[in-house]
């Protein structure tokens, strides 16, 4: 008969965290030597976290901003506002009159100036495909085949990416970053802060969920179908194999999550099996083997978590009709979309993102530049919003268009406004830090100024609306990573040193 | 919707005989591009398509009067470098035909050949304010790229306004890819292309060659090697724009101008003092390869206090929004330079480079290209409300605004395809 030691779940996890392989069983040092006991079987989980955040707050002082328009991304504006920071959160937002603040904490005046949350990026490359975009920094796109779920953008962020430092300037303290859409399913994406470090995992945003990049229409059958000249090449040649591809790689995903919720659900029924069968005398029947885990498939391991509700789907689609198969396919397979990007066509839909509860996020006006983009208007943004629980997002996709993000949404807002949709610019702010944090899984740490979040701020010189105003200053959890007035907080990444301009205004 | 509503009242005004009536756009702030400056309540008065009077005198009798109290009017935007009618989707070939790369010619085309009026982007870029454009296509091999043109923005047929008005060629990192790999292979191939031109037809009678270019192509360069129309050169790096600039010592008749020129902050002085113009994109602050590792935001302002004549493009974006154009502008502003230089860099600063001397300003005698603005044109949240082309209303409406009115409301009975 064997006698099994229980291992709590904790101290699995712990090993797991410290090998970053399959947990093993430890022996049990305390065994007697008249009785042998074996250790006990763990259960086999993997670490959800095997790349951790190691992200550390700048040094930060306790600051008020005063006397300053304030947009709150909740879609209110207070006139006059003040921002109350302090040990690198939002501790109070409104009248000064009415808060309480140490003596002698630091002022910055607010006069003339806005105070809006840091803008947050949901669809970003920096770092992936970084500049210079030379042949030695394509690494976005893992086009070895449609399905690569298992690849991870952070694994292939260059935080010396100078893009990082000019979308600081345009007041971004968080973005996600993407791989490309090469491919059905690209892979997972990874939420940072927008800080300085010598690591991706320096600038991972601590407690972010996983993301995972899917893409539709053109692309997918452009790079496989037709890709670099490999005529015939393979599946998918069309958005009939666009979809194929999708059913057939979440159906594997449905059978492997049956897999593992099963071993789990036996596993759980062997250990309450061996917690309570005491050994009776001449019984020789204990609980038996445990079960056998199932064999580990990354690339099913993302698909799992997406099924499993813990991986957000940020999905790369065009056109409206597609977009609605792909509201169909996620519910064929019990997922859901979190948030379609590029979204040309959104406005088609809007009434169905809205009752979808997936959000759009859109450029103010790309388009023309594929047949899946032809049909693009300056009023997607607000016709997104307008619709009846509409979730719009301002997103770049463009190490450029990145860094002025509030003058996308000037543009957007402008033109919903000729045609008669009505949005205050407070409420249009939801499109560039609400908004995104909420399709992020990160709104109860940012993107709103509330008591409690993180002061992630932004102190425009002026209307952030108006094409003359900048960036002053930037605060990511309280600490200032960009003064516009002060080349000290202006960083210089590593490749820039040395080269024609290092330092320059940029 | 609000738009083509107060044009559709305008052109029912003005629909009896445009080219007669006199049309007073009367109590707007003016930007005149002139030593005028900007008049404050002034009134623009247009016949027969040019501008009678620009000022604050009272309004003729009998004139169409358009009210533009509160608003801006300004002369039509010229977009220094465009590719607008050269390509529907970039992505089709059949339908984009910025460049020939299967071609053997390539300095002998002409822009205005493949141009077509009817091509979306025409109107999409007239609403935003956009009355003329530098259109040009793009080397699809060698350093050359043929001949750009004028057009207008009216979607006529009749919209070319100048042909074979420059020639377009690229050195820097393109250009030595494209001449074999190496800068001094892509210099060897402009000065031996500069030479064959020159030495034509004399030096292509015993075979029918020169050394590099064939004899069409000869024909082509010959007006730029001789100085009567000028040589756009894509170029980004500084060392590389001062070699360019050393083509005015062996070439004095050639007239230069340079597209890019990302660096070119740092041989400010030399390109002034070369009299070279240049077209920047003001928002090209990214190492985005070698050649422009000092990129920054200050680049058009900088150009600009060295005295040096600029314009304002992107050459990297110009089929489709060439109207992002007055955002480049708006924020070179927010990096320095001068208001009134950024709105001339897409004004009257191209009219003038490309010798169209009547456009681009409002004064009397000029070409009644006339924008009417909801507020100051480099503001991001103004629109036009008015564009004319030559005194004539022009529709308020591009294929996007007719699908944004078909979709700003599903909830009808009829399923869209009904709703014109």
């Amino acid at each position: 008969m064997k006698r099994w030691k229980l291992i709590s779940l904790a101290a699995l996890m712990a090993a797991a965290c410290a090998t970053g392989a399959e947990t093993t069983p430890a022996t049990d040092q305390a065994a007697s030597p008249s009785e042998p006991v074996k250790a006990m079987p763990a259960r086999v989980a993997y670490n959800p976290d095997p790349y951790p955040s190691t992200y550390k707050p700048l040094p930060a002082d306790n600051v008020l901003i005063r006397n300053a328009t304030v947009f709150d991304g909740l879609g209110g504006e207070i006139k006059g506002g003040a921002v109350l920071i302090q040990d690198g959160k939002i501790t109070a937002v409104g009248s000064e009159a009415s808060m309480t603040m140490p003596a002698g904490i630091r002022t910055i005046d607010g006069t003339g100036r806005f105070v809006t949350p840091g803008i947050i990026d949901i669809h970003s490359h920096l770092g992936v495909y970084p500049s210079p975009g030379i042949s030695a920094h394509q690494d976005g796109n893992e086009v070895s085949g449609p399905v690569t779920a298992e690849v991870w953008a952070e694994h292939a962020i260059w935080p010396h990416d100078p893009g990082f430092t000019r979308a600081m300037a345009g007041g971004i303290t968080a973005m996600q970053i993407l791989p490309g859409s090469a491919n059905l399913f690209g892979g997972r994406g990874v939420i940072i802060k927008n800080v300085p470090a010598r690591t991706a995992q320096g600038m991972k945003f601590p407690g972010a969920p996983y993301t995972l990049k899917m893409a539709c229409g053109e692309n997918p059958k452009r790079v496989y179908g037709y890709g670099g000249g490999r005529f015939p090449g393979s599946a998918p040649f069309s958005r009939m194999g666009n979809i194929a591809g999708y059913r057939d790689a979440w159906q594997r995903a449905t059978e492997y999550k049956r897999k593992w919720d099963k071993y789990n659900a036996d596993f759980d029924a062997w250990e309450k099996k061996t917690k309570s069968s005491a050994p009776k005398a001449g019984d020789d029947k204990g609980p038996g083997d445990p079960p056998n885990a199932p064999d580990r498939n990354f690339e099913l391991d993302t698909l799992m978590g997406v099924l499993n509700g813990e991986i957000l789907v940020q999905h790369h689609c065009y056109r409206a009709d597609e977009m609605a198969q792909v509201i169909d396919l996620s519910k064929e397979f019990g997922y859901k979309v979190t948030a379609f990007h590029h979204g040309v066509e959104a406005y088609k839909i809007a009434d169905m993102l809205g009752a979808n509860g997936i959000c759009g996020a859109l450029w103010a006006d790309w388009w023309g530049f594929k047949a899946e983009a032809y049909d693009g208007i300056r009023e997607n943004i607000p016709i997104v919003h307008k619709a009846q629980n509409g979730c719009a997002i301002v997103h770049s996709d463009d190490a450029n268009g990145i860094q002025r993000l509030n003058q996308e949404a000037a543009k957007a807002l402008a033109d919903g406004i000729k045609a008669g949709i009505n949005i205050s610019k407070a409420e249009a702010w939801t499109w560039l830090s609400r908004n995104p944090a909420k399709a992020m899984g990160i709104l109860d740490k940012t993107g709103t100024l509330e008591a409690g979040k993180a002061a992630d701020v932004v102190i425009w010189s002026g209307d952030p609306f108006s094409s003359y105003t900048r960036a002053d200053l930037v605060f990511v959890d309280g600490a200032i990573t960009w003064d516009r007035n002060d080349p000290a907080r202006r960083p210089v990444v590593d490749f820039e040193l040395g080269q024609p301009g290092e330092g320059d205004v940029k | 919707m609000i738009r083509s509503l107060l044009l559709a009242a305008s052109i029912a005004a003005l629909a009896p005989s445009a080219l007669a009536q006199t049309i007073a756009i009367t109590g707007g702030k003016i930007v005149t591009n002139t030593n005028q400056g900007i008049i404050e309540n002034g009134t623009v008065v247009i016949r027969d398509g040019r501008v009678v009077s620009v000022g604050t005198a009272a309004t003729p009798d009998g004139a169409t009067v358009i009210d533009a109290a509160g608003k801006w009017i300004t002369p039509g935007l010229f977009a220094a470098f465009s590719r607008i009618g050269l390509s529907e989707l970039d992505s089709e070939d059949p339908t984009n035909d910025v460049s020939a790369s299967g071609s053997d010619f390539q300095a002998s085309l002409r822009a205005a050949d493949s141009f077509n009026p009817s091509q979306t982007a025409i109107a999409v870029t007239r609403i935003e304010g956009f009355t003329r454009a530098a259109i040009v296509g793009s080397p699809g091999k060698g350093l050359f790229g043929g001949y750009g043109a004028i057009i207008d923005t009216s979607g006529d047929f009749d919209s070319i306004n100048a042909r074979d008005t420059f020639m377009i060629a690229r050195l820097g990192e393109s250009g030595a890819g494209a001449a074999g790999g190496s800068r001094a292979a892509s210099w060897q191939w402009l000065l031996t292309a500069i030479d064959d031109a020159k030495a034509y037809p004399r030096g292509f009678e015993d075979d029918n060659e020169g050394d590099l270019l064939s004899r069409k192509e000869a024909v082509a360069l010959k007006p730029v090697v001789e100085g009567r129309v000028p040589l756009m050169v894509e170029v980004h790096n500084a060392s590389d724009i001062l070699q360019l600039l050393t083509l005015r010592q062996r070439e004095p008749r050639m007239k230069l101008m340079l597209l890019g020129a990302t660096e070119g902050w740092r041989v400010a002085d030399q390109v002034a003092a070369a009299n070279v113009p240049v077209i920047v994109n003001p928002l090209s602050n990214l190492p985005n390869s070698f050649e422009v590792l000092a990129a920054t935001l200050e680049n058009a302002s900088r150009l600009e206090k060295a005295g040096v004549t600029v314009a304002i493009a992107d050459p990297g974006e110009a089929t489709h929004n060439t109207r992002f154009i007055q955002q480049l502008a708006a924020n070179a502003v927010a990096n320095g330079m001068t208001w009134d230089g950024a709105f001339k860099a897409i004004s009257s600063v191209p009219a003038a480079l490309y010798g169209q001397a009547d456009l681009g300003v409002l004064r009397q005698g000029a070409i009644a290209d006339v924008v009417i603005w909801d507020g100051d044109p480099l503001e991001l949240m103004s629109s036009p409300d008015a564009v004319y082309i030559a005194g004539v209303a022009t529709e308020m409406e591009s294929r996007q605004t007719k699908l944004r009115d078909r979709y700003l409301n599903v909830d009808e009975p009829l399923p869209q395809a009904y709703e014109r």
